[in-house]
């Protein structure tokens, strides 16, 4: 085996706004910088760059805030290793990757966690159809590849990434066909002297809006999908009310004939690296679902492990870029490279400015937090975890024969076990188990991390060896 | 004051679990205490491998009437616990291994299990998913695998039906002796029985430590890993000379690798971890064993605790010098063997006599110091 490349101070995982920011703050203090990313630029989920093949770039202030902060990067002396898949994070802190040489490895004694979050899905019989896709994967579509969708799709979830995504597409011509919200107008009023306090932002959710209002999309606030139907992929779909919980409640269900949807229900942070070394959590409803216990600098449980930007609780972008900061210079500080003196003056004002965003990035969560009453409206039969076919009868049989925590749950049901590793249905899942059982989410726990953190093929890790080769370890006494 | 119970298992894995069922169905009024939830620790993680060819010699007897138990679960345990019987072969790839294969063989026969040895050629008959670089192969019609995941649920129901009081995410932290026999200290408050086991796997040594007895019991942390579902790549539980693989195609597609690559941890944090180089060398002998296996995706890996004692022979019987008290434990390969030995421990504490010898510690405990002078 390669012996690690230890020449690095801290590694960042992540290129997304925490992790570009905290691998600039951390350079620019003196320390050797690896930032880690699977795509091929920095850029992370908001700030995705096009690629280059792309038909027509996508032009946005995200887009333009994206460019400024590779160019910084570019400039600073952070050593980027991009197209890169992590798959494995042990101790102090050594960090496995795939790349496109194969297996490579990296060790650092600072470790800066900045992975985002990930889709939730909130089921439905027929969710797992193709032609049925997220929310977030339909920003990907838009802002790196340009793609456009079928003629006849409609847009569900929500929270402001429905607008954005409605907005986007309708822009350069194709409009969704209908918008399922599951928020009404009064939700979206309520949010908004939070996001007043946010000029910028603010101006830019009114062209969302207007640009939807002009290309004159139905808009079906508090409702949503009930079921996608279709034979080898999806044709139509039945939407119908729903309450201010999200709850379905009685009322005219509507039947839209489409060939896609993209629907998306909010995101959950991804917190599998902390988990998976064994950094304290927390369960916080309003900020996604389990986070890593952090200070206000992203210090974890664990020495010199840090955890920002969305993976560290659902902030979005811009608290995302402070705490970025914040973790930059908490990792310099700790690791000997500026004095205590120094570190309060240049964090105090990135605390101040976290402080201020905080009215604008709560009322955000807020609107995708989960809503149980949702959760308690999935019907019998849906899916819940497609990579292993479990429904929901499922997990309510597996509850009643004894399950009270999640991983109990997973071994009575494989729910969980397959390729995403609760990715996709873990947040939901356990929602289910805690409503059976009257628990709330703290009791029935977190699902255990395990690697690979992405699933990655055999062939890829195996590298040229002779049989004589692997070291082979001792035979157990007969 | 609380029931006075017949008999308190503490440890609710394989061993304690299936001690505690066979002892309710004898007639006793049990409890079993697990700190977690039944079958979550090693007997929940583990690979699941069924197979004499990897089971110590001294081992096979019990092994061979443990397996027919596992052949029949539906019938004694009520519950399917995924286990396929099938054909097992241990693989050799060098001159080297295929002396070790079959001396090794050798001895496993010696001792009852039906292993013979073929040519390379002959294993890809059985086995058409083999590379063709075997040299020789033991092969064993007595093998096959279970769901290791599944055994908490089986057990739980099973145990609930037998009337057993069952305490889970209930961990003890001491045991006192009294004069109608043993209270044991736990987070919910004491429990009181008659008889007392001791079944806590890799934990033995510290719940020995309460009755004031040494028994050095070290932690293995064996490395697991499974990919996603595949088209059906290989139908045979496969291995090799040394010990050190075990493969095998569940019916749902995913595979299983496993074979003991340790990790690293410690069983007083709870903490264990994989070494990635370890999991790496583990799928290098997988892909070279099953060549189709290199195109499948590894989906999860994980690691878990084994116990081994100082002969690495198992810890089965009555503690010395404590009345009532029994341990199980550090059972190699235990999860195949482990239901046989713990329903000849129970037979012993019904007061009937065993099938089989049982495993007394006594060789294990380290001798009184001598007196100075
Ligand atoms: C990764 C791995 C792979 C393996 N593969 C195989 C295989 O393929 N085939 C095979 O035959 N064997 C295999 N084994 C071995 C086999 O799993 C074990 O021998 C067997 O499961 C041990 O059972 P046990 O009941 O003694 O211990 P465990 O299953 O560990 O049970 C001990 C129980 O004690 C409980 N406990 C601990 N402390 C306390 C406390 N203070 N209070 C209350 N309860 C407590 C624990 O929670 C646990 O449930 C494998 C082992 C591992 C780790």
């Amino acid at each position: 085996m390669v012996s690690p490349h230890c020449h690095f101070d801290v590694l960042v995982l992540g290129g997304g706004p925490a992790g570009m920011v905290s691998a600039i703050t951390a350079s620019q203090n003196g320390l050797r910088v690896g930032l880690i990313d699977e795509q091929s630029e920095a850029g992370g989920q908001i700030w995705r760059a096009p690629w280059a093949s792309s038909p027509q770039g996508y032009e946005s202030p995200e887009a333009r805030d994206g460019n400024k902060m590779r160019d910084r990067l570019a400039l600073s002396s952070v050593t980027c290793l991009f197209g890169r898949r992590i798959w494995s994070v042990t101790d102090r802190y050594r960090v496995d990757l795939l790349g496109a040489d194969g297996v490579e490895t990296f060790q650092a004694p600072h470790l800066i966690v900045a992975l985002g979050a990930h889709e939730r899905v909130i089921p439905f019989p027929g969710w797992t159809l193709p032609g049925v896709m997220g929310l977030a994967a339909a920003t990907i579509m838009l802002k790196a590849h340009g793609l456009a969708p079928p003629k006849d799709w409609v847009l569900a979830g929500v929270g402001p990434l429905l607008a954005a995504v409605a907005a986007g597409y309708a822009r350069k011509g194709h409009p969704p066909k209908a918008i399922i919200d599951l928020s009404g107008p009064s939700d979206w009023f309520a949010a908004l002297p939070s996001l007043a306090s946010r000029p910028g932002l603010f101006k830019q959710g009114v062209g969302w809006v207007l640009s939807i209002v002009s290309s004159r999309i139905p808009i079906y606030f508090r409702h949503a999908i009930r079921r996608a139907e279709g034979q080898d992929r999806i044709s139509a779909c039945l939407i119908g009310p729903v309450d201010a919980d999200g709850k379905s409640i009685d009322g005219p269900e509507v039947g839209i004939a489409c060939d896609a949807m993209m629907v998306g229900n909010g995101l959950v942070p991804g917190g599998e690296v902390p988990r998976l070394l064994g950094a304290d959590q927390v369960y916080r409803h309003e900020l996604g679902g389990w986070i890593p216990e952090c200070d206000p600098f992203g210090r974890t449980s664990l020495e010199h492990l840090y955890a920002i930007g969305d993976g560290a609780g659902i902030r979005g972008g811009a608290v995302a870029c402070i705490a970025g900061k914040l973790a930059g210079l908490a990792a310099a500080h700790d690791a000997g490279r500026i004095d205590a003196g120094a570190f309060a003056h240049q964090s105090a004002q990135a605390l101040a400015e976290h402080r201020k965003l905080s009215a604008f990035s709560d009322a955000m969560a807020h609107m995708i937090r989960l809503r149980p009453a949702q959760v308690a409206s999935i019907e019998a039969d849906a899916v819940i975890c497609r990579c292993e076919d479990v429904t929901r009868q499922d997990l309510v049989a597996a509850a009643r024969a004894g399950a009270r925590d999640v991983n109990q749950l997973k071994h009575f049901t494989r729910c969980g076990m397959g390729p995403c590793q609760g990715r996709m249905c873990g947040d939901v899942a356990a929602e289910i188990l805690a409503q059976e059982h009257r628990l709330d989410r703290q009791a029935v726990g977190y699902w255990t991390a395990r690697p690979p953190l992405r699933p990655i093929s055999l062939q890829s890790m195996l590298g040229r060896v002779d049989y004589a080769d692997i070291p082979i370890p001792k035979p157990a006494p007969l | 004051m609380s029931t006075m119970h017949d008999l308190i298992v503490i440890g609710g894995g394989i061993n304690g679990a299936t001690t505690a069922l066979f002892a309710a169905r004898g007639g006793m009024d049990v409890a079993v205490i697990d700190r977690g939830p039944l079958c979550r620790e090693a007997s929940g993680v583990n690979a699941g491998t069924l197979t004499m060819q990897m089971t110590r010699v001294a081992l096979i007897p019990y092994a061979l009437r443990a397996h027919h138990m596992w052949a029949t679960a539906r019938e004694w345990l009520g519950h399917d616990v995924g286990v396929v019987v099938c054909d097992g072969l241990s693989l050799a790839f060098t001159e080297q291994e295929a002396e070790l294969l079959a001396f090794r063989a050798g001895k496993r026969r010696e001792a009852g299990a039906p292993i013979t040895l073929i040519t390379g050629q002959q294993a890809l008959q059985i086995e058409p998913g083999l590379s063709d670089k075997a040299l020789l192969a033991g092969h064993c019609r007595v093998d096959g695998y279970a769901n290791a995941y599944l055994t908490g649920l089986a057990f739980r129901t099973a145990l609930l039906d037998a009337g057993v009081t069952l305490t889970e995410n209930n961990p003890a932290t001491d045991i006192l002796q009294t004069s109608s026999g043993f209270e044991v200290v736990t987070k919910q408050g004491p429990l009181r029985a008659k008889r007392v086991v001791i079944a806590g796997g890799v934990w033995i040594e510290e719940m020995m430590g309460w009755l004031g007895i040494d028994l050095p019991i070290k932690t293995l942390v064996n490395q697991l890993a499974v990919t996603e579902r595949i088209p059906t790549a290989m139908r045979t539980v496969v291995g090799i000379a040394n010990g050190l693989l075990s493969l095998k195609q569940y019916p749902h597609g995913t595979v299983v690798i496993g074979g003991g690559w340790q990790g690293s941890g410690s069983r007083e944090g709870g903490t264990c971890s994989l070494l990635p180089e370890r999991l790496v060398g583990n799928i290098r002998l997988a892909c070279h064993a099953v060549p189709a296996l290199k195109d499948a995706r590894l989906a999860r890996a994980w690691t878990g605790f084994e116990a081994e004692t100082r002969d690495a022979l198992p810890a089965v019987g009555p503690v010395p010098g404590i009345h009532n008290a029994y341990v199980i434990g550090s059972i190699h390969s235990g999860y195949t063997s482990g239901p046989y030995l713990a329903k000849l421990l129970a037979d012993q504490i019904l007061g009937r006599e065993p099938d089989l010898p049982l495993f007394p510690i006594d060789r294990l405990l380290k001798p009184e110091p001598l007196a100075q002078g």
